[in-house]
């Protein structure tokens, strides 16, 4: 079906029913307990799950099968979301023309960027798109403060032309008066699920570009680009040059770089300069290497871990901690909350780093080699028809870094 | 959390044709944003969102933010000795609770990053149900969030935030400021310094390249030159340079013989250092004292710059070393629980909580638009600045400033600033529709209930 | 004229810095294969051996003076350093005003026990695994490192000042013929820069002349070799993780009283010295010296007013933009050396 072998088949419905099943998978506590603290089916979270979810695809076509390691693109997301914020501010709310210059603008910055980083490999390669992506982070912050609106972010103003507008346009992001924000609320029994607007949009989004790149994957293009990785100097002995490969797979990176950029923007209408520094490319790095790079699902994984993190325990402080705990006599619970505070609410990050750390010492491959570990408990053959687990590339040889 | 199941089954249900295909007890409710208004606290209890920096260069700042906003629920509850509850002049609240609900809240972390700060405050909207949202340690942020509370239909009270444009430009219908601005530290200043250095003066100014580094810079300059002061260079500094001194060291050889830092946090401990460290305060210029002047302080900075600030103009919102009745009752209450007096920034954030829950007894609902009628215009006294007026104009408080001087002597840790003059309200008005504040063009827009 | 001389002066000892930073990041680099997100971190723990150091100094006893108030109007209590007590005041008031200083001697033992451990304990298990990997682990730790320091010492930055004989600064252009504040150059910043030149001197010294060191740098060149040869390359590389742990821990030391120590500064000079490294091309270590005092200098022109009122923002760029112009005209940066972290 639509090109895939059975068993790719069977994995995009897989990935899709948990795509489109989101909103209940993540609100797995009912409203009343406490435990609803850790739920995350709010629309917010779910669409950045999903966005950054498409942020990782993309880069994992880079670097997952080239080897690649780019450090700069989050310059491509900041590109998408300004598109976005332009085309709000020029035409209508409609995110679609918004969206459609994000993957284009950021194609073409990427073609410029990833030409002129081609031309060296390795850690070079990583310092020129780090050097790309700072200067348009510095520059968005500062001296191209009309363009971007700076610290603040770009954002519309009543007094924009937004020429597509009439007397009764949605005064919000919308598609063809869909409008982004817009929910449905159910709840079940003690649970409430909600189903967003703009989750489904982006959520469809994602399991569309999910698909292609799925096909990338498994194209001849796909194999060239896993080559490079292998030895890039055997592929040029056999006659092929691998640079229009390279700049291809860079390209389609950065656009769906810039998509996600430009999604931001839809669900929510402001470009933050923010979204270009180097911290936000070195998250989607991070996303993808703890997911498992070169994994199809990995580095989705990855980024809904981070995500997950970021909003949820840096959201527990004190209080909740006493009603947590309250129950308990009093040593017992003041010993638990100072044990617990450093790691919730401010101190997220430092839990954040401990599991970084935990995972990358436990788990090379990331998550999706947890996830393999468990299934081969279950299962005797772990290479089983289990669609979550895909053949994969091997992990990158550093070769002998010294030695060389 | 008790309350949230039987809330939302009260909820309006609008499309009752789909009651049909529920058949097992599941009672959808379909919510496009059209019943009262945004969360409408329905059970015992109602939520408020504290944004703030937990992480990240003003991570110190948004933790004392957080106690004040903490202290706020406990006095508004009922719990503690009620704080500025007792000295201020509405009297509105009784400390149980407001409008008869216990005030929860939720926290979350801006990271001073406007993305961040969104997606905390969206979290808050959407996940918890908060009705107002509180806090916050940069201008870029508090814009930001202000727009996002706009388009939610909720209160935004915004903290610490000095640029004029978060009640110039940017101002929305559902956001408040109580902090003062960077047009009334030029205002206040001006005069002191008069008092101080005189009127023959060449200033070179150093300033934050981002908004709020702008405004003020513009605002200083204006006021300066007004007394009679020359601004001989305004050299733009990266954000976050950490070392200054490329930008420090050709100061002295320009013929200017006052330093003005449009600094904030982090990078004004550093640069002030790093003058001091060449030497610009021990050097005479054009025959006078080489001076430096900090346009806006706050405590944590002071903490932070040490030694370094003695004798250092600048301007505040307020301190804790005033010495009406509000103030005292809220340092005591702060100091008690915490062992420390709190910073500007959080008596702000404790104001802020405090007038929005007595804006809301008073307009007897929670619905945005009625609290944000009860706020315009809104006449008040006893929360630590003297009288002071919500102008309904551009939502901006106006109240005394503060014109501080670090203390040569510092008796106690906490000694560092010296308030030198309380500059009058009056001296530091503008119109709404000041050329510095957006001038015509800026407008409130409509209240948004969310409706 | 006066201006550039003065630029020069300011690069020089923000290239000092970087130059200290990239020096340690390449000997990991260019010994173990090791890409180190955690070096900025190292920097910072440096930083804070000084605040701890004049922490401990400072720790007092309390004494109550009825004759003053605190903040709630209680007798003040006042705090007694314990060093004034056991020393007499004159000494105590000594060893406040030098911790910095003196919180080098402190900050060796301890970056080297810290560099040690973080290559036994963790870094070891890394060497074989892809460099992805190496990033993750490390940048990882960098933020645990962070966070707890933040637990203990707060968020705000701590101004640890330098000896007070080294406040204020010295004027080099009446030294050579300006006219007097042209050419101003704080104290401190001159004992930096001599301090940077010593060590730097010092870790060349050290690598050319001691039979240790050759047996690095041929390990470097080439580690089977060395292995086959029979010699333990292993210990002598964890041995050299420690010392670059303490080359960034008392350049960390020695800033403080330039920069007030925060708990994110090292996230903040992590990326710089990346840069500083590949410009200076892998595995070479002069290569990375050169880069950091290029970089140092360049970036304090592009501050110039006359500079940034041509291009405006430049200042901002100009690292990335030097860093991007020297990769594209020299393949492996400055002095890089073929097929290191080409991969």
């Amino acid at each position: 079906m639509l090109g895939l072998s059975a068993k790719d088949t069977g994995f995009l419905l897989f990935v899709t029913f948990l795509t489109l099943a989101t909103p209940i998978l993540l609100q797995p506590f009912p409203e009343t307990s406490s435990l609803a603290q850790f739920n995350a089916g709010y629309p917010d979270l779910m669409q950045r799950f999903a966005i950054y979810g498409i942020f990782a695809i993309g880069f994992n076509i880079l670097f997952g099968l080239t080897g690649y390691l780019s450090f700069g693109h989050a310059a491509f997301l900041g590109v998408g979301s300004y598109s976005v914020v332009w085309m709000y501010k020029l035409l209508s709310f409609n995110v679609l023309p918004g969206l459609i210059l994000a993957i284009v603008l950021s194609g073409v910055f990427a073609l410029l960027i990833g030409y002129v980083s081609l031309r060296r490999s390795g850690i070079y390669f990583s310092i020129l798109t780090l050097a790309f992506a700072q200067m348009s982070y510095n520059l968005a912050y500062s001296v191209f403060t009309p363009l971007t609106n700076g610290e603040t972010g770009l954002q519309v103003y009543t007094s924009d032309p937004q020429i597509l507008m009439g007397e009764g346009s949605t005064q919000v992001p919308n598609l063809f008066g869909l409008v982004m924000q817009d929910s449905i609320k159910l709840p079940v029994g003690d649970w409430l699920f909600t189903f967003n607007v703009g989750y489904y949009f982006t959520a469809v989004i994602a399991i569309f570009v999910f698909y292609i790149s799925l096909r990338i994957f498994r194209s001849p293009f796909g194999l060239i680009l896993r080559a490079i990785k292998t030895n890039r100097t055997r592929l040029s002995y056999a006659g092929i040059n691998t640079r229009p490969y390279m700049l291809a797979a860079f390209v389609i990176s950065g656009m769906y770089a810039g998509l996600a950029g430009g999604l931001l923007a839809a669900m929510d209408p402001l470009a933050g300069a923010e979204r270009m520094q180097w911290t936000a490319s070195g998250e989607v790095v991070l996303m993808t290497i703890l997911g498992g790079a070169g994994t199809l699902m990995g580095p989705v994984l990855g980024a809904g871990f981070i995500k997950y993190f970021e909003n949820i325990f840096s959201k527990i402080n004190e209080s909740v901690l006493h009603d947590w705990f309250g129950a308990l006599p009093e040593p017992v619970r003041d010993f638990l909350i100072a044990i617990v505070s450093p790691f919730v609410g401010d101190g997220w990050q430092l839990t954040l780093g401990l599991l970084f750390v935990l995972v990358v010492v436990f788990l090379p491959g990331g998550i999706m080699e947890g996830a393999r570990r468990i299934g081969s408990i279950f299962r005797r053959k772990p290479a089983a028809a289990e669609p979550a687990k895909l053949p994969e590339t091997p992990p990158a040889v550093a070769g002998d870094p010294a030695g060389e | 959390m008790s309350d949230q199941k039987k809330g939302i089954s009260r909820r309006r249900v609008l499309k009752t044709g789909l009651a049909g295909i529920v058949a097992t007890g599941v009672a959808p409710t379909i919510i496009t944003n059209a019943y009262g208004f945004t969360n409408e606290p329905t059970g015992s209890t109602v939520k408020f969102g504290f944004n703030v920096p937990q992480t990240g260069p003003y991570a110190a700042e948004g933790l004392d933010e957080l106690r004040a906003q903490q202290l706020a629920v406990e006095h508004l509850n009922g719990i503690g000795d009620g704080g500025m509850l007792s000295t201020f002049s509405s009297k509105a609240l009784k400390g149980n609770g407001v409008l008869g609900k216990q005030v929860d809240y939720v926290t979350g972390d801006t990271q001073t990053k406007s993305d961040a700060a969104r997606a905390a405050a969206r979290s808050m909207i959407e996940k918890d149900g908060v009705v107002m949202i509180n806090g916050g340690s940069s201008s870029g942020v508090a814009v930001a969030v202000q727009g996002l509370c706009q388009e939610a239909g909720i209160i935004f009270m915004a903290g610490l935030t000095h640029s004029n444009d978060t009640t110039g430009k940017d101002r929305k219908a559902n956001g408040f400021r109580h902090f003062f601005n960077a047009y009334m530290s030029g205002a206040a200043l001006a005069p002191v310094l008069k008092t101080a250095y005189g009127t023959d003066r060449r200033a070179y100014h150093l300033t934050a390249d981002y908004t709020w580094g702008w405004t003020q810079q513009a605002s200083i300059q204006l006021f300066t030159e007004q007394i009679g002061w020359e601004t001989v260079n305004n050299v733009l500094t990266p954000v976050g340079a950490g070392d200054f001194s490329s930008y420090i060291a050709p100061v002295l050889n320009s013929g200017a013989d006052v330093l003005v830092l449009n600094h904030y946090g982090g990078d004004m401990i550093n640069s002030l250092t790093q003058a001091v460290q060449f030497g610009l305060r021990d050097k005479q210029v054009n025959g006078k004292q080489f001076e430096i002047v900090v346009p806006l302080y706050s405590e944590l900075m002071a903490d932070g710059a040490g030694a370094n600030i003695k004798g250092v103009y600048g301007s505040m919102n307020w301190n804790w070393q005033l010495s009406d009745a509000g103030t005292q009752a809220f340092v005591k209450s702060f100091g008690e629980k915490y062992g420390q007096p709190p910073s500007n920034s959080a008596q702000t954030c404790y104001a802020q909580v405090m007038l929005y829950a007595d804006a809301v007894e008073r307009a007897g609902s929670f619905n945005p638009c009625a609290v944000a009628e009860a706020l315009e215009g809104f006449e008040f006294d006893g929360l630590g600045n003297g009288p002071t007026l919500y102008r309904a104009a551009d939502h901006q408080c106006f109240k005394d400033v503060l014109v501080v001087k670090g203390k040569e002597n510092p008796s106690n840790q906490y000694d560092t600033l010296e308030v030198v003059e309380i500059t009058p309200r009056a001296q530091v008005e503008y119109a709404p529709n000041h050329e510095m504040f957006g001038g015509d063009e800026a407008t409130l827009g409509a209240c948004n209930p969310g409706a | 004229m006066d201006a550039i001389i003065l630029q020069v002066l300011n690069g020089l000892d923000k290239g000092s810095a970087y130059a200290l930073i990239a020096l340690g990041l390449t000997l990991i680099f260019g010994t173990l294969g090791v890409v180190n997100f955690a070096h900025g971190a190292l920097f910072m723990l440096g930083a804070f051996c000084a605040v701890t150091l004049q922490r401990l100094l400072t720790l007092s006893f309390e004494q109550i003076d009825p004759t003053q108030k605190d903040f709630l109007g209680n007798p003040l209590k006042v705090q007694v350093p314990y060093v004034d007590s056991w020393f007499g005041p004159d000494v105590g008031a000594f060893l406040i005003d030098w911790s910095v200083p003196i919180a080098i001697l402190f900050a060796i033992p301890i970056m080297l026990i810290i560099g040690v451990v973080m290559e036994r304990g963790l870094i070891k298990h890394f060497y074989r695994r892809p460099h992805a990997e190496q990033i993750l682990v490390t940048f990882g730790l960098a933020i645990v490192m962070q966070e707890i320091v933040r637990l203990f010492f707060g968020a705000n930055p701590i101004q640890t000042g330098a000896p007070g004989v080294f406040t204020g600064s010295f004027d080099f252009g009446v030294l050579i013929g300006f006219g007097p504040n042209a050419i101003i150059y704080p104290y401190w910043r001159m004992v930096y820069f001599l301090f940077a030149v010593v060590v730097i001197g010092a870790v060349f010294a050290f690598l050319q002349f001691t039979t240790f060191g050759m047996v690095v740098r041929a390990g470097m060149a080439d580690r089977e070799t060395v292995g086959l040869l029979g010699i333990n390359i292993d210990r002598r590389f964890t041995i050299m993780f420690g010392i670059a742990a303490a080359v960034a821990g008392i350049a960390g030391v020695m800033y403080t009283p330039i920069l007030a120590p925060n708990y994110h500064m090292g996230m903040d000079f992590l990326v710089l010295s990346f840069v500083v490294v590949v410009v200076g091309g892998m595995g070479s270590l002069p290569g990375a010296v050169l880069a950091g005092f290029l970089l140092g200098i360049l970036q304090s022109f592009a501050s110039m007013n006359e500079v940034k009122s041509m291009i405006p923002g430049i200042d901002q760029v100009i690292i990335y933009l030097v860093a991007i112009i020297i990769l594209l005209t020299r393949p492996r940066g400055l002095m890089g050396r073929k097929g290191v972290m080409e991969e």
